[in-house]
């Protein structure tokens, strides 16, 4: 592996809860699933059922009002049990209750002699399967009449709690091959993965072929598949590159070799309110019931489908998002610290050495929701930068994203970002500003004037 | 025991409540107590442990070590000038008596129209005039009437502050602005080339020596590192600036680049004007006398007003040393520099900065208009 990409800016958060490398199967039988619309950001969701509909695994359930051809499948088969919408009509849940055993709509396999563009985006579009593609600037569902310019996939994740990719990919390798083959058609660009130097150990992913394989080494946001675009090939203005989920390559592969839209996967269970952390192969959009009853410690907790930085709050009976493949739980922070200003902090992790705790570098630390804090202007500088690995000035851009000048948050950049990107910088912020939020506002405003 | 005082007693201080006007005053002090049970809603579900308070008072405690030593030193002084002995305790029981009305003076003031403002606005008091309302009395000369003081803090938080809507969004270092008020707006009573040294007693300083020439006069390095020489209160001692630096340092609060790069061009300046012979002192002498470290320790470092990009704190420092220099060699009718240096220098930070993130734009549509090239 040449061409070694190694970061050194970027923080990983030493908190307890690790998942352990358990993989479980299920001890009972998992009936309730949903799929939630508000998980394909950028989506403008129309129901094509409705309730007490019965649907086979892979029958779409929605669609995008803008791209109808872009369609949102059931994971499994089974009975449209309820449509749960939110303020102002909102989509939020489609709930199934599904059948003991899968029934799954034939789409017919593809052999990879037959691979053309053209097959392969009929392929995914009628199996709902291409809006797992998305599509960077804006961190968006992919247009499927525009071809991107490359097309990325991150094999490792290096987010606290992450899964560890070769686990999931382990037993899938042909399927993932298959997935990046018929991705690889797709662009007049290449497919390429970023792999991690030393913890990426598959050869489904080093030894991939149709791709080019990227290594790369650092601490978290190394593993973000917008760091590794910014330094692979950077996005400039007009430009689109897509990104795929190794997760989901796998079910893409699925669906060439079998031609069925089989959605399991492997998802990690981990956090410090988590009684029995690892993995567990399920399908996806399952209810987080299953796997949390009388699995959870005293104390009230916040579960997360997804990463803590970056992923979703949701109810203990909640469901897994689509485009995740960890539930982390942590303990709420409701509560005081006494002259939390004063304190050695031995107990506590930060990133900042005012806490005594940096001295101790292999402990674990347990680590609520509390804010830690009040919201302030921006004061303190240099502090972003040390935990984003990227060439941008993140506070100037997140002045004129605040400013909501489109002018200079092209020129700093925007193109090349995504919340996610600045999820760090929003975690050690000592002015607890909602950063995340603010990139957001700024892409959406960026989206609505450029295009 | 304390926190189920505070919960009885904060309705009182809820919009609507008996005290609701003082919301703002009531939040400053609870949040002193306690780190709100605020939680994470949007975005990040955990948020660092520090916050602005704690890095704030990490600057207070970076300054104490000059403030405690300051305090002795003004009575040494005093005891000194007068030829009487006095034990340790007599000094710096003098010195207190000095430096302790002033720090009260510079927070009551500060503080008092700090709350004010919050309140008005509606806005939560901020941290940042902590380490302002400490740094003012020890940039000052000890004798300074504390009207002048009360003066010249009200004149930095509104005017250096306040105006521009609070902190995070000042142009200039308040402590600094209060300092320059004093200098320019009671020139008599602050003047360059002697300070006070006791009552009615005034002395010159290393540097006030170093503009006439009177080498002889100066003090040993010795008394220079360890602050046993008149000047202002927390300005003296280099060994003290030192610690404070190490403190700020080790937490990754001060910055690196900023005290490296002042350090780099005020040696340079110092050593191009021994080479054409504007200056008898040495490199060591013009380091440790005067408010040279203590500014760079201390207020060349301030996140809001220095430079904000790493390329630029290089630029911004090295150029605020040479300027410092610049000054206190060349200009004889201010014996010490630093003060107008980092005021000059961060007026111009914005500029400097102004410059390097250009460059990164420019690197940007570079790229930009390459990759439309090949398409």
């Amino acid at each position: 592996m040449e061409n070694l990409i190694k970061l050194r800016r970027g923080l990983d958060i030493r908190i307890e809860g690790c998942p352990d490398s358990s993989l479980n199967a299920p001890t009972v039988s998992y009936r309730k699933y949903a799929v939630k619309p508000t998980d394909f950001y950028g989506m403008q969701p129309k129901l094509k059922v409705q309730a007490s509909d019965r649907v086979l695994a892979g029958d779409a359930l929605f669609f995008d009002k803008n791209h109808p051809q872009i369609t949102v499948s059931s994971p499994v088969s089974g009975t449209v049990d309820e449509i749960v919408y939110g303020e102002r009509r909102a989509l939020l849940e489609i709930r199934i209750s599904a059948d003991e055993k899968l029934e799954y709509k034939q789409f017919g396999a593809l052999a990879q002699a037959d691979f053309t563009p053209e097959k392969i985006k009929e392929k995914l579009l009628a199996s709902g399967l291409w809006a797992f593609i998305r599509q960077r600037p804006y961190d968006l569902p992919a247009d499927s009449d525009t071809t991107p310019r490359d097309i990325f996939i991150s094999a490792f994740d290096t987010a606290p709690f992450a899964p560890d990719m070769d686990m999931v990919v382990h037993g899938q390798e042909e399927f993932f091959q298959t997935g990046v083959t018929a991705l690889s058609r797709l662009t007049q660009g290449k497919v390429y993965i970023g792999v991690h130097r030393s913890k990426t150990a598959s050869a489904a992913f080093t030894q991939c072929r149709d791709a080019v394989v990227v290594p790369f080494d650092g601490p978290h946001p190394c593993g973000n598949v917008g760091v590794q675009i910014h330094h692979i090939k950077p996005i400039n203005k007009g430009e689109r590159v897509w990104y795929v989920h190794p997760q989901d390559v796998i079910v893409m592969g699925r669906l060439f070799a079998k031609g069925i839209y089989d959605a399991t996967k492997i998802v990690a269970l981990a956090g410090g309110q988590v009684i029995k952390t690892g993995y567990h192969k399920i399908v996806s959009g399952l209810n987080l019931d299953y796997l949390l009853r009388e699995n959870l410690k005293e104390g009230e907790s916040r579960v997360i489908s997804g990463n803590i930085l970056t992923g979703t709050r949701v109810a203990a009976n909640g469901y897994l998002g689509a485009f995740d493949s960890l539930i982390s739980v942590i303990p709420e922070g409701d509560r005081y610290r006494f002259m939390g200003w004063l304190t050695p902090g031995l107990n506590t992790f930060s990133y900042s050495h005012t806490f005594w705790s940096w001295l101790f570098r292999s402990r674990q630390y347990r680590m609520d929701t509390n804010r830690n804090g009040d919201t302030r202007a921006f004061v303190l500088t240099g502090q972003y930068e040390k935990v984003l690995p990227m060439d941008i000035y993140p506070m100037q851009l997140l002045k004129a994203c605040l400013a909501k000048d489109i002018e200079k948050m092209e020129a700093l950049g925007i193109y090349e970002v995504s919340p996610e990107d600045f999820a760090l910088c929003e975690y050690i912020d000592a002015s607890k500003i909602e950063i995340q939020e603010i990139i957001r506002q700024g892409l959406e405003l960026v989206r609505k004037e450029v295009g | 025991m304390l926190r189920n005082f505070i919960d009885k007693i904060k309705p009182n201080f809820e919009k609507g409540g008996k005290w609701g006007f003082l919301h703002s005053t009531f939040e400053a002090f609870e949040t002193f107590l306690f780190v709100p049970n605020e939680v994470t809603r949007k975005g990040s579900h955990v948020r660092d442990a520090m916050d602005m308070k704690r890095t704030m008072i990490v600057v207070v405690l970076a300054l104490i070590p000059c403030l405690l030593f300051g305090t002795y030193n003004v009575g040494r002084m005093h005891f000194g000038a007068l030829g009487e002995a006095a034990g340790f305790w007599r000094m710096f029981g003098f010195g207190a008596l000095k430096v302790l009305p002033m720090l009260v003076v510079s927070y009551v003031v500060g503080l008092g129209i700090e709350f004010i403002f919050a309140q008005v606005r509606g806005h939560q008091v901020n941290e940042g005039f902590l380490v302002s309302g400490l740094l003012i009395p020890m940039i000052c000369p000890p004798d300074v009437p504390l009207w002048m003081l009360a003066v010249a803090t009200a004149f930095a938080v509104l005017i250096g502050k306040e105006v521009f809507g609070g902190t995070g969004m000042n142009i200039w270092n308040p402590a600094l602005l209060a300092r320059a008020f004093l200098f320019f707006a009671y020139p008599s009573q602050m003047s360059g080339d002697s300070v006070w040294v006791a009552d009615a007693v005034s002395g010159p300083t290393a540097l006030s020596m170093f503009a006439s020439g009177n080498m002889e006069a100066v003090p040993s390095i010795g008394d220079l590192f360890w602050g046993f020489v008149p000047g202002s209160v927390g300005e003296t001692s280099a060994f003290c600036i030192l610690l404070g630096a190490f403190i700020l340092l080790w937490t990754g609060i001060g910055s690196f680049r900023i005290m490296f790069s002042v350090l780099v061009g005020g040696i340079l300046m110092i050593w191009t004007a021994r080479l054409t012979g504007a200056t008898d002192a040495t490199v060591g002498q013009h380091l440790l006398s005067g408010g040279f470290l203590f500014g760079m320790v201390f207020m060349a470092t301030d996140p809001v007003t220095s430079a904000q990009t790493r390329c630029g704190k290089l630029i911004y420092g090295f150029l605020l040393g040479v300027m410092a220099m610049l000054i206190r060699i060349c200009n004889p009718a201010y014996p010490e520099g630093m003060m107008l240096a980092i005021l000059l220098m961060n007026t111009f930070a914005p500029l400097i900065d102004y410059g390097v993130v250009n460059q990164n734009i420019r690197r940007r549509r570079k790229r930009q208009l390459k990759a439309e090239a090949c398409r």
